[in-house]
């Protein structure tokens, strides 16, 4: 399933391992290729092997084994301080005991760069996240949206080509992250940059991200475009880890090519697209997104296998009606209908029958 | 300025009570209780620290060992400005105090307090009381026939300024300063000044100290911060471990290491570093105050600079790198500055002890390592001019102050941190 390292990408994972302790390994055999001006998104649990992987590249880790290139050059023994790389972290790292303008000349200062030169990349810096006006204050005087926005104009002051960001957003408020999630996504696609993005939050690496790799266990489980992600997991954790996902356990009943029939623990059989599943008479985790569920016996598609089931709670939540209900033994079903003006509200103890198309249904292993 | 301002309305609460003192009422039981809770320690820093301070502070000024037992001569020296002759007049009154004295048994503490002074009087004191009561007037002639001493006007200038039991002639004492012939402030004969150079000694040898304790302590400190909690523990118990050990024991330690004959110059003439005869002199001298006290004072370097990088997230010295810097750069512009608020804090604090510092000096320090504190100890137990121990102390503590003050001026004693 991993993208094997083509060789010509911008930034490349060969083979790459990494054990802290020589017991363990953190990374397992990583290969990922990283175009230009990308997007990619590292998105795991913690402890998934995402930051390891940002370290190694940034150059705060050494790789145990494997070859990291980027530009096609090998850089594992480049020190960070060589490799040209901008990088936001978690906490901003902006320097307390210096202004924003100074933290920005920081970069230009260390690389020898005149009075001149610098003031006006700060300037044209501090312009590309609006923040101008605050060139003179103390991080410590700045609110965390804003000094967000001081460590991503620091992080870009050099004209880096590569810009990684670990957690940037993760101390930020809803709102505000969201709004942080756009910035960053025009500032990437204005300037051009390639950037990899570090994040537990699968909402922030569905919309920014060209690309997303999900790890866990120190491996890739799946690398692929936001909706191909999130529409087509691969495994059962994607589909877990990505949005929210009904899970229905059973054995398969027959496997017609892509198709096949799932015989669940209580004896109904549903139908279901073959994921990673190799022969009839296996284990297999069935997967359904909520939205995906009807209820509406017009709304089903011809010939699909309908199933019974029993409301057991709904939850107002504004711009949808949650559905909780018992499908199969499973008393964490649920389905989501949009709250349009004509949408049928269900009630508690209600039975009756939902179905699916069979796309939607995907029968993966059973983790 | 000028009473311009409106008469805003008072603010009231519900039940019309201005609310500043509602604010006061409901706010009254909770101050007392804080205030019990904080009344014992207040007294007791009320008696042991407060009191003996402010009473060290007034002996520097007063002693009144000379003008409580000589009256007569006070009201003569009252009566008879300076400059005025000293006749027979000025001898009966000194017959009259001998004789008070004699009564009294005074005579040894008024001498001891001219001899301050003048030495050598307190003799003079004690023999012509001794013989007062066979004496006839005139009482020049007959004072002057049993000792001739009498007669010297230094010795009257000095009972005349002794008969002001508030005086500030410790002070002058304390900076190798004294009064001339005409009652002018003067330094000291150069080969007398000792004061002067004991202070500069233990202001050099403390900032020498200070500043090995700095170089020692941060590379400790930084190792401590970046460790795993389990291994900076251990290690933090090997900093600590001289504080659990007595100051003596470490004291003397040094005393096996370093002498001459020690541990450390065998060594050196076993490794053939240096031959017999010319075994390294690192005790009983500066070189050996310097060691020990550098090792006694370390921990007091260590833990504010410890405290101070725990604080300090990795990620700063990563930004630093990632932004180009080398690691020197990193340091030097990024980690080091972070680190300020405890190398001040140590700094002062190291050097604040060690300007006070006495056992150590004492035992290790021969005559070329004692500090002002070892002069302000021998004053306290040996000379007995505790006004003289009380002056020299109140100056320390002026130096510490000052220090202190200018700390606070150039660093903000808010960004300090202990621990």
């Amino acid at each position: 399933m991993n993208n094997a390292a083509d060789g010509d990408g911008f930034v490349v994972f060969d083979r790459v391992q990494k054990s802290y302790d020589g017991e363990t390994l953190v990374v397992k055999d990583l290969n990922l290729s990283i175009g230009k001006g990308e997007f990619l998104t590292m998105l795991g649990p913690s402890g998934s092997g995402k930051t390891t992987c940002l370290m190694m590249l940034a150059g705060f880790e050494m790789a145990t084994n494997g070859e990291i290139l980027l530009d096609g050059k090998n850089i594992n023994m480049v020190p960070p301080h060589k490799r040209g790389i901008g990088m936001v972290f978690q906490n901003y790292a902006l320097f307390p005991h210096m202004t924003v303008g100074e933290n920005l000349a920081f970069p230009l200062e260390v690389r020898g760069m005149g009075k001149d030169e610098r003031e006006t990349k700060i300037k044209r810096a501090l312009d590309m996240v609006q923040m101008g006006d605050f060139i003179n204050r103390r991080p410590a005087q700045l609110s965390g949206g804003q000094q967000q926005r001081i460590a991503l104009a620091r992080a870009l002051v050099f004209d880096p080509e590569l810009v990684l960001m670990d957690e940037p957003l993760g101390a930020l408020d809803k709102q505000l992250r969201e709004h942080m999630q756009f910035e960053i996504k025009h500032l990437h696609e204005s300037l051009g940059i390639t950037v990899v993005y570090v994040t537990h939050d699968q909402g922030e690496a569905l919309t920014m991200s060209d690309r997303v790799a999900v790890f866990n266990d120190g491996r890739i489980q799946q690398l692929a475009a936001p909706d191909e992600l999130y529409e087509r997991p691969q495994n059962s954790f994607v589909a877990q880890f990505i949005g929210e996902n009904n899970k229905l356990p059973g054995t398969v009943e027959t496997l017609t090519g892509d198709t096949c029939t799932v015989r669940l623990e209580t004896g109904e059989i549903i139908d279901a697209t073959a994921v990673n599943i190799r022969e009839a008479g296996q284990e297999t985790l069935v997967s359904i997104r909520p939205e995906r569920v009807e209820f509406k016996p017009e709304m089903m598609p011809a010939g699909a296998h309908t199933i019974g089931a029993e409301v057991l709670e709904v939850i107002y939540m504004g711009d949808i009606l949650r559905t909780r209900m018992r499908v199969a033994g499973s008393d964490e079903f649920v389905m989501k209908s949009r709250n349009t003006l004509d949408q049928v509200r269900l009630k508690p103890g209600e039975r009756l029958k939902i179905g699916w198309h069979p796309q939607d249904a995907r029968a993966l292993d059973p983790m | 300025m000028s009473d311009t301002t409106m008469a805003s309305p008072e603010l009231t609460t519900a039940d019309g009570v201005p609310l500043k003192k509602a604010l006061v009422r409901s706010e009254a039981r909770a101050k007392r209780r804080a205030f019990l809770l904080v009344a014992p320690l207040f007294l007791f820093v009320l008696i042991t620290f407060v009191v003996p301070i402010g009473q060290m502070l007034f002996q520097s000024v007063y002693n009144d060992s000379f003008s409580a037992t000589a009256p007569a001569l006070d009201k003569w020296f009252s009566e008879h400005p300076q400059g005025a002759p000293i006749d027979e007049s000025a001898y009966a009154a000194l017959a009259s105090d001998l004789k008070t004295m004699k009564e009294n048994r005074t005579q040894g503490q008024a001498g001891t307090r001219i001899n301050y002074d003048v030495a050598g009087t307190r003799s003079l004191f004690t023999s012509t009381a001794r013989k007062i009561d066979r004496l006839e007037p005139p009482w020049k002639e007959a004072i002057l026939g049993v000792n001739e001493g009498w007669n010297d006007p230094n010795l009257w200038r000095a009972m005349r300024s002794a008969t002001h039991p508030y005086t500030i002639d410790f002070y002058l004492a304390a900076l190798d300063m004294t009064r001339d012939k005409n009652d002018n402030i003067v330094g000291v004969n150069p080969d007398r000044a000792i004061y002067g150079k004991l202070f500069w000694r233990t202001a050099v040898l403390s900032f020498i100290i200070t500043v090995l304790c700095m170089i020692l302590a941060f590379p400790i400190a930084h190792l401590l911060a970046s460790l795993p909690l389990a291994k900076s523990n251990l290690l933090m118990i090997f900093v600590l471990l001289p504080f659990w050990t007595s100051l003596l024991v470490r004291t003397t330690s040094w005393m096996v290491l370093l002498q001459q004959q020690g541990v450390l110059n065998d060594l050196l003439v076993w490794l053939g570093i240096v031959n017999n005869d010319g075994r390294l002199e690192m005790m009983y001298n500066k070189t050996g105050t310097i060691i020990a006290m550098t090792h006694i004072l370390l921990p007091f370097m260590v833990l504010p600079l410890y405290s101070v990088m725990r604080t300090i997230p990795p990620s700063y010295v990563r930004a630093a790198r990632s932004l180009g810097a080398t690691s020197w750069t990193a340091f030097r512009r990024i980690y080091l500055p972070q680190t300020l608020p405890g190398i001040g804090a140590g700094a002062l604090l190291v050097f604040i002890l060690s300007v006070g510092y006495y056992i150590t000096p004492a035992l290790v320090g021969g005559a070329d390592g004692q500090l002002i504190s070892n002069m302000i100890a021998f004053h306290m137990q040996k000379s007995l001019n505790w006004s003289l121990a009380a002056a020299l102390a109140s100056l320390l503590l002026a130096g510490v102050l000052i220090l202190y003050w200018l700390y606070d001026r150039l660093v903000g004693i808010d960004n300090m941190k202990l621990g």
